[in-house]
């Protein structure tokens, strides 16, 4: 009978642990300017036989963690990639929200598109931002489709709804009044 | 003879004209309309406005009283007519998409006619390879046709002459790819223009180009715009005496805009007038006389915006351009105030969304007029402009009629820029009218959206009651035909930065179905009693030009892709058929080297209402397209993109 409770405290202490990591982060960034130049195929042909990919070691430090998705919220903003690509649903850019990625759904790819451009209207930012921008700008752009852990995803943006977001609903357990 | 039969059941006594292919056809189709009578009265009135060609009946007698029943004959005091010199007489030809100088988009062409439209086949189809937005209008000179696609720009020259109208030549030009990055709504390109033998046209990385007619190579290219900055040129260009008209676009990236002229012959620039800044840039001079008050004063491009906004301030020219030859003025709108959140740039925000009269071997203004002074909701000014001779309140006035963005048809003279009459023609509350006495738009201060806001229920939307999508006008029937949307959106003003060549709007966008559900109306001006005379509903907004011929019949298409005749009286639908996508373009018609009139259009969904389909983007997102995707959500479900030419014949 003990192996319930002991199984339950096991499964808190990960998703405490989890919740740690979600806003890790570098006390010292590396220096502004400093760029990841990995090179980045944006295909899956390669004559002659796949060989290994090397990640990039940015890449795991800013893919799903909720405080440089939340940074990368503010700069897609800031940089006026929403001009383009709206909210996720896109306009004069392709929209990020769906499934369909023309250069790769990696970070390291999202991050190549926004550092280098793309030779059909996708600017070059590399000299515009810093690289841990980038990288943010990344993470925020692969979250866009939901292709993150719920601990880091950042809130959707209810203003424009036709409705509050439920959470602002007034609850049927209350009666009507917010809690 | 069969057409002698049917007249003669009218009562009337006809002479058969030589009779053409297909003519039985005809007669089978005007009997069955018969019964109503608007289409009798439409084929007595056509067979007497003409003179006679293959195909037609010349009326002898009795057709006098009958005729006097057609709408155009009962009609209150004299004819409206656009003035001679800015619309000669028909010659078959399409050389430029308005058809002429006064932008009326109508035909004297009357072989199609609201008795056998019912009976138009397909002539020929081509493909354009492209699956981008098709706002083209075809030309046709001579016995050649001529398309431009959207970006890539490819012209295309078609050989009529030749069954199914082969492939004479095309021209690529290769515009920069990059240039894809900074086009707001879908890589549009609205047509080309014919001058002494050359084809003129834009591309969308800002160069303007002339091609020779006859071989397809180019003379010459000139750069005039700068993909950097955000500058395209989408627009049509005019041609007036030696001089090429172009424009560019830009207004939702901090593009100041402007108008510049070339040399038809070596393509330098003759002179660029700004439309925000300091007067000389804008080429505001002694013969600059706007009427109102609010338009007169010095450098008002400057101290109507804060410090140094007008540098970024958008007035773009992406839209049309009309020419008066006997008073020698063009007349261009000007485009949105940049950035579209009007809390980031006080003021009155001069020269933008408003017109502009000008000399067009100088480019000096004559008068301005805006339309919407200190935009709240991107409503360029750019829209076509017929100019018409008509009476008003007694007197002969020669005006411009404009149906704006804003949601006004407005009645100018156009010497002086006077308003004569502004009324909706669609659901507006984002204003309250025109106060004719200061010429001021009435802005409703309850839709005003504000940084960090969210306004609700605006109308009409950033796209207007109307945008570019061009009207219309029949000289039988006084009413002009104006395609045009129904929507209303929220809006929310958001901080924003000016980055060069990103884009400067700081407004999130929504846009929802206007009031009855529907999103387009196709709407029959009656300009002499300034209202309505028809509507039509359409699900999708109607984002294709308007054409009307002498034969009563107008064209347009739907972003479902059926392109439909109506009856030009009372807008019952006469013939409609289904083409293989969305159609944004601009209906024609020609007469073709066999002597018979055609009528063409580009199918091929897209520009800013189609670009959920074209742009391939995720309705998921309320603001997407800059909200129009909110709107247009189910469009995916009913069309692809994909350009083709359809071009129509009587059997």
């Amino acid at each position: 009978m003990m192996r319930k409770p002991a199984s339950l405290a096991i499964g808190l202490a990960l998703a405490v642990l989890g919740g740690c990591q979600r806003e890790e982060r570098e006390t010292r960034p590396e220096p502004v300017l400093g760029e990841s130049q990995q090179a980045v195929p944006v295909t899956a042909l390669e004559p002659g036989g796949n060989r290994p990919q090397f990640s990039n070691p940015k890449a795991a430090q800013f893919e799903g963690n909720a405080y440089h998705i939340s940074q990368g919220k503010t700069l897609f903003s800031a940089f006026n990639c929403n001009g383009c690509h709206s909210n996720g649903g896109g306009g004069m850019g392709p929209a990020l929200m769906d499934e369909k990625w023309l250069y790769g759904n990696s970070i390291e790819s999202i991050h190549a598109s926004i550092r280098d451009g793309r030779p059909n209207g996708m600017p070059t930012f590399g000299r515009l931002i810093p690289d841990d921008q980038l990288w943010e700008l990344a993470a925020y752009v692969k979250s866009m489709g939901g292709n993150v852990p719920s601990a880091a995803a950042p809130g959707r943006n209810d203003d424009m709804m036709a409705r509050p977001a439920e959470n602002r609903m007034p609850n049927a357990a209350t009666q009507g009044r917010t809690p | 003879m069969p057409i002698l039969r049917v007249i003669g059941a009218l009562g009337l006594t006809a002479l058969p004209a030589p009779v053409a292919r297909g003519s039985a056809d005809r007669t089978r189709n005007a009997q069955k309309l018969a019964p109503t009578r608007s289409a009798m009265a439409s084929h007595v009135a056509d067979v007497k406005g003409r003179t006679s060609r293959p195909g037609q009946v010349v009326a002898v007698a009795g057709l006098v009283a009958v005729s006097m029943m057609s709408p155009a004959a009962a009609q209150q005091g004299p004819a409206i007519t656009p003035p001679a010199a800015a619309a000669p007489p028909d010659d078959g030809q399409w050389t430029m998409p308005a058809k002429n100088y006064a932008s009326t988009r109508y035909s004297e062409l009357s072989e199609i006619n609201e008795g056998d439209v019912g009976k138009l086949q397909v002539a020929f189809t081509f493909s354009t390879g492209i699956n981008k937005g098709h706002e083209a209008a075809p030309l046709v000179i001579g016995g050649t046709m001529y398309i431009v696609t959207p970006y890539p720009n490819i012209l295309y020259a078609l050989d009529l002459t030749k069954p199914s109208a082969p492939l004479k030549w095309f021209y690529r030009p290769n515009p920069e790819p990059a240039a894809q990055g900074v086009a707001c709504c879908d890589v549009v390109n609205r047509g080309a223009a014919f001058s002494n033998g050359r084809i003129f046209f834009n591309t969308l990385d800002g160069h303007t180009i002339a091609v020779d007619a006859n071989t397809g190579q180019a003379i010459w290219n000139t750069k005039v715009g700068n993909i950097n900055i955000g500058e395209t040129v989408t627009m049509a260009p005019l041609v007036v005496k030696d001089k090429v008209l172009v424009g560019n676009s830009g207004g939702e990236m901090g593009v100041r805009g402007w108008i510049k002229a070339l040399d038809a012959n070596d393509g330098h620039v003759v002179w660029t007038a700004y439309n925000t800044g300091p007067d000389a840039e804008v080429l505001i001079g002694p013969e600059f006389k706007p009427f109102y008050d609010m338009d007169k004063g010095k450098d008002l491009g400057v101290s109507s915006w804060p410090p140094d906004a007008w540098k970024i301030g958008g007035g773009n020219v992406w839209g049309w351009i009309g020419y008066d030859p006997e008073l020698d003025l063009i007349y261009h709108g000007t485009g949105n105030p940049g950035p579209w959140n009007p809390d980031l740039r006080p003021g009155d925000n001069k020269w933008t969304a408003g017109i502009f009269a000008r000399n067009p071997d100088t480019g000096a203004a004559h008068w301005y007029y805006q339309w919407t002074p200190h935009d709240q909701h991107d409503y360029d000014g750019i829209n076509e402009q017929i100019l018409l001779d008509m009476n008003w309140e007694g007197k002969p006035r020669k005006v411009l009629v404009r149906p704006d963005r804003n949601g006004y048809v407005y009645i100018l003279d156009r010497t002086t820029g006077e308003v004569l009459s502004a009324k909706p023609f669609g659901a507006v509350n984002s204003s309250k009218g025109v106060d004719l006495k200061t010429g001021r738009l009435i802005d409703n201060p309850e839709k005003r959206p504000t940084t960090g806001k969210v306004v609700r229920d605006i109308c009409p939307t950033a796209a207007g009651v109307k945008d570019w999508q061009p009207s219309a006008f029949s000289p039988r029937t006084g009413l002009l035909y104006i395609p045009h949307n129904n929507l209303c959106m929220d809006e929310e003003g958001t901080e924003v930065n000016y980055i060069a060549g990103t884009p400067y709007v700081g407004m999130n966008v929504r846009m929802i179905p206007g009031p009855g559900g529907h999103r387009g109306e196709f709407t029959a001006w009656d300009l002499a009693n300034q209202k309505p005379a028809w509507k039509l509903k359409e699900n999708f907004p109607v984002w294709s030009g308007a054409l009307v011929t002498a034969g009563d019949v107008v064209f347009y298409g739907t972003m479902e892709g059926w392109f439909k005749a109506v009856s030009a009286k009372t807008g019952d639908l006469l013939w409609q058929f289904k083409t293989s996508s969305g159609i944004i373009g601009q209906p024609i018609t020609y007469r073709g080297p066999d002597g018979h009139q055609y009528v063409a259009v580009l199918a091929g969904v897209g520009g800013w209402a189609g670009a959920v389909v074209s742009g391939d983007l995720d309705p998921r997102d309320a603001t997407a397209a800059l909200g129009f995707v909110n709107a247009m959500k189910d469009l995916k479900d009913v069309t692809t993109p994909g350009g083709s030419l359809y071009v129509f014949r009587l059997p």
